[in-house]
């Protein structure tokens, strides 16, 4: 049963990508909440199926705190503070959908081309594995690039930490150490981002971080 | 507590995380101000006594050696010192309306819990656990620098923090590379982070998995060390900050990210078959010197300026790294200690200033050493140092980068002396103009400590005239290890 073993954690891992994809090209903010939050629950199911293939229980907890923080905590309180500050109508994007899904293209074959190559020695489970998470990390740094709204790019950061856990998972008996480490900074990560959020909702009257670039410094 | 029975290691942990606790619900200013003090104190007290108790045995999860000690103790002595200079400078933000008592209790709280993810960067034999530890560190600066929540403080503590989780996101993500490449060998589970293990095992992990890694490592870490290109955070969360946590980000949180890279390096190192970190660390370290250079040149805010200045150092410090060989690894060490000490003293100067002129604007501020003579002269001799002058010790550390590097290679010798005296021109004329000239801005004294100023310079001015023995050959020995 190898074989199918091999595939549904491709297919799955695969789908994460595709969900980073899907992130790029939405324009309304609520949407991306929800696009992240089925992002959050193809990992949990990821990582859940990487639990049973490895036959290591400790990585169920990290599949349950990923579903439970990441799918629903996190993209429910997001919701919350979008509606709380009336922004929910649209993402400022900084580069059209076009370019943006080239480069994610770009991204996400470098990442295959780079780790294929090097990881050759490695087992082909964790092999393939590494080389979506790569991906992922990528395209949810290019999320956090394209992105204007502080909201979006949190959930572009939240993105890139779930294909780090895909990684750690697919590394075979990593240490829960890490694990819980990653999803405890998520975690930390959100209590930051919802103080920094009001505080700069309180100031500003708004979220758009290049409303906040006008403060620059060394603006003269 | 009998002396056998006394473990440093844990009381370095243990102090700050329960002074942390603390110091959170203790209302009023001074007693936790002093707590403060206290607390690092002891902490520092206890780095101390590393060099006199038996060391613990690594254990999975901890490790003491002769290169981390170093580190140990330059870091806990800095907090230190920082704690006294901290107490003095705060209670005039509470004055000055700028800081309420609650968030008094948060910064004093922060502060050890900072102190506490840096020193268990320090003692970790785990690359998780560092990652973990610089992750703390990096979130409880975030934190602190944003704590004016003015306009600028916000901008810089987002700014910080996007850049900051972007490059932890890729030290991680090299981190579990490293993992996978020692897996085959080392074996599963926890033993594959174990740096002692790790680095016995090290020649026999397959080197093309080991490069990836280094590179990601490298660009994570490097982004906390303030690398050019990757160092858009570190002029606002400098500037922007409390200038207490403007010295320790500048004095050690660099120096805690510079460490974790060493270790990696010394990792691939030991691997016949990888690429030698070498040459990666010599373009960033002399791009981010010539860069801040020319950067110093345009400056009109003096902690911003200093934080150029932290940028330019680090650069001639990895560069150092990066020549490797005895001398100048000998070289970046002391230059690392050299610089932690010098540009804290420089920042518990500008700190007193910028209050006492109610600005950080460079044109507003005029002839110190004749309003205030002890501040003045501080900067003076500060910037003296950092600008390489005789007979301080950081003109020691440059001129032995720069010779040793003269010895092997003259052509990037010049690169290095170029960058040097840009960056020494840029700040002789601003000491100049703020130093020296017609007085301007407030003339009111100053209630500062200056103690830790003093403190700090003496002991650079003591280095640049004499080394003891015991310490040269300790850092020789340190030097050796670095490869």
């Amino acid at each position: 049963m190898h074989n199918l073993a091999f595939d549904i954690s491709h297919t799955l891992a695969g789908g994460l990508v595709l969900i980073s994809f899907m992130m790029l090209y939405q324009d309304r903010l609520y949407s991306l909440l929800n696009v992240f939050a089925l992002h959050a629950v193809v990992l949990a199911l990821s990582v859940a199926w990487q639990a049973y293939v490895q036959d290591a229980p400790h990585l169920y907890v990290t599949a349950v705190i990923a579903l439970v923080f990441k799918a629903i905590v996190i993209p429910v309180g997001l919701h919350r503070i979008v509606k709380q500050l009336g922004i929910h109508r649209d993402i400022e994007s900084a580069v059209g959908i076009g370019p943006t899904m080239l480069a994610g293209m770009g991204l996400v074959a470098l990442s295959m081309v780079l780790m294929l190559r090097v990881t050759s020695e490695a087992d082909p489970l964790a092999r393939e594995d590494l080389a979506f998470a790569l991906s992922v990390v990528l395209l949810g740094l290019l999320v956090m690039v394209t992105r204007r709204n502080a909201v979006s790019q949190v959930v572009g950061f939240m993105s890139l930490e779930n294909g780090l856990v895909l990684a750690a998972t697919g590394a075979k008996g990593m240490p829960l150490v890490v694990e819980i480490s990653v999803a405890f900074s998520i975690l930390i990560a959100f209590i930051v981002i919802g103080i920094f959020l009001f505080r700069i909702r309180e100031r500003f009257d708004s979220v758009d971080v290049s409303a906040l670039d006008d403060f620059r410094g060394e603006r003269r | 507590m009998s002396v056998a029975s006394f473990n440093p290691v844990t009381a370095v942990l243990l102090i700050p995380i329960a002074s942390a606790a603390l110091l959170a619900v203790l209302p009023g200013y001074r007693l936790t101000a002093r707590l403060n003090v206290v607390a690092s104190l002891a902490t520092f007290l206890s780095a101390l006594s590393l060099f006199v108790i038996d060391r613990p045995h690594p254990g999975p999860y901890v490790l003491v050696d002769d290169l981390n000690i170093v580190f140990i103790v330059l870091n806990t002595f800095v907090g230190f010192t920082t704690s006294i200079f901290s107490a003095s400078y705060i209670g005039h933000e509470l004055e000055t309306g700028r800081l309420t008592p609650v968030y008094l209790r948060f910064y004093h709280a922060m502060y050890q819990i900072m102190m506490f993810g840096m020193n268990l960067a320090f003692v970790s034999n785990n690359i998780g656990l560092m990652w973990v530890a610089v992750e703390i560190a990096t979130l409880t600066t975030v934190l602190m620098v944003g704590i004016y929540r003015t306009h600028a403080a916000l901008e810089a503590a987002w700014k910080y923090f996007i850049l900051g989780s972007v490059g932890i996101a890729f030290a991680l993500f090299g981190t579990i590379l490293v993992y996978m490449a020692a897996r085959p060998v080392v074996g599963e589970g926890q033993d594959g982070m174990v740096w002692t293990l790790l680095i016995q095992h090290a020649a026999t992990f397959d080197p093309a998995l080991l490069n990836v890694a280094f590179v990601f490592l490298f660009l994570g870490y490097g982004t906390k060390v303030g690398l050019a290109p990757l160092h858009a955070w570190l002029p606002d969360a400098h500037a922007e900050g409390p200038t207490p946590i403007s010295a320790v980000l500048s004095g050690l949180l660099l120096n805690v990210a510079l460490y974790a890279l060493l270790r990696f390096k010394i990792l691939l190192a030991a691997n016949p078959a990888a690429i030698a970190p070498g040459p990666l660390m010599v373009t960033m370290g002399l791009v981010s010197l010539i860069f801040a250079a020319f950067m110093l040149y345009r400056r009109r805010d003096i902690k911003r300026l200093f934080a150029y200045s932290s940028i330019e150092h680090m650069g001639i410090i990895v560069f150092a790294f990066g020549m490797g060989g005895p001398l100048a690894n000998f070289a970046g060490l002391l230059h690392m200690v050299m610089h932690s000490l010098t540009k804290s003293a420089i920042f518990f100067a500008v700190g007193h200033i910028s209050q006492i002129k109610g600005t950080q604007r460079i044109s507003r501020i005029r002839g110190l050493t004749v309003t205030h003579p002890a501040l003045g002269w501080g900067l003076v001799v500060g910037v003296a140092a950092i600008a390489g002058l005789p007979p301080l010790g950081i003109f020691m550390s440059e001129f032995l980068v720069v010779s040793s590097t003269f010895a092997r290679q003259p052509l990037l010798a010049i690169a290095l002396v170029f960058g040097i005296l840009l960056a020494f021109g840029a700040l002789m004329m601003r000491l100049t103009s703020v130093a020296f000239g017609e007085p301007r801005g407030s003339t009111a004294s100053a209630e500062a400590s200056y103690v830790p100023m003093f403190a700090h310079l003496a002991l650079v001015l003591g280095a640049g005239i004499y080394l003891p023995a015991p310490l040269v050959v300790w850092f020789q020995h340190v030097a050796r290890l670095l490869g």
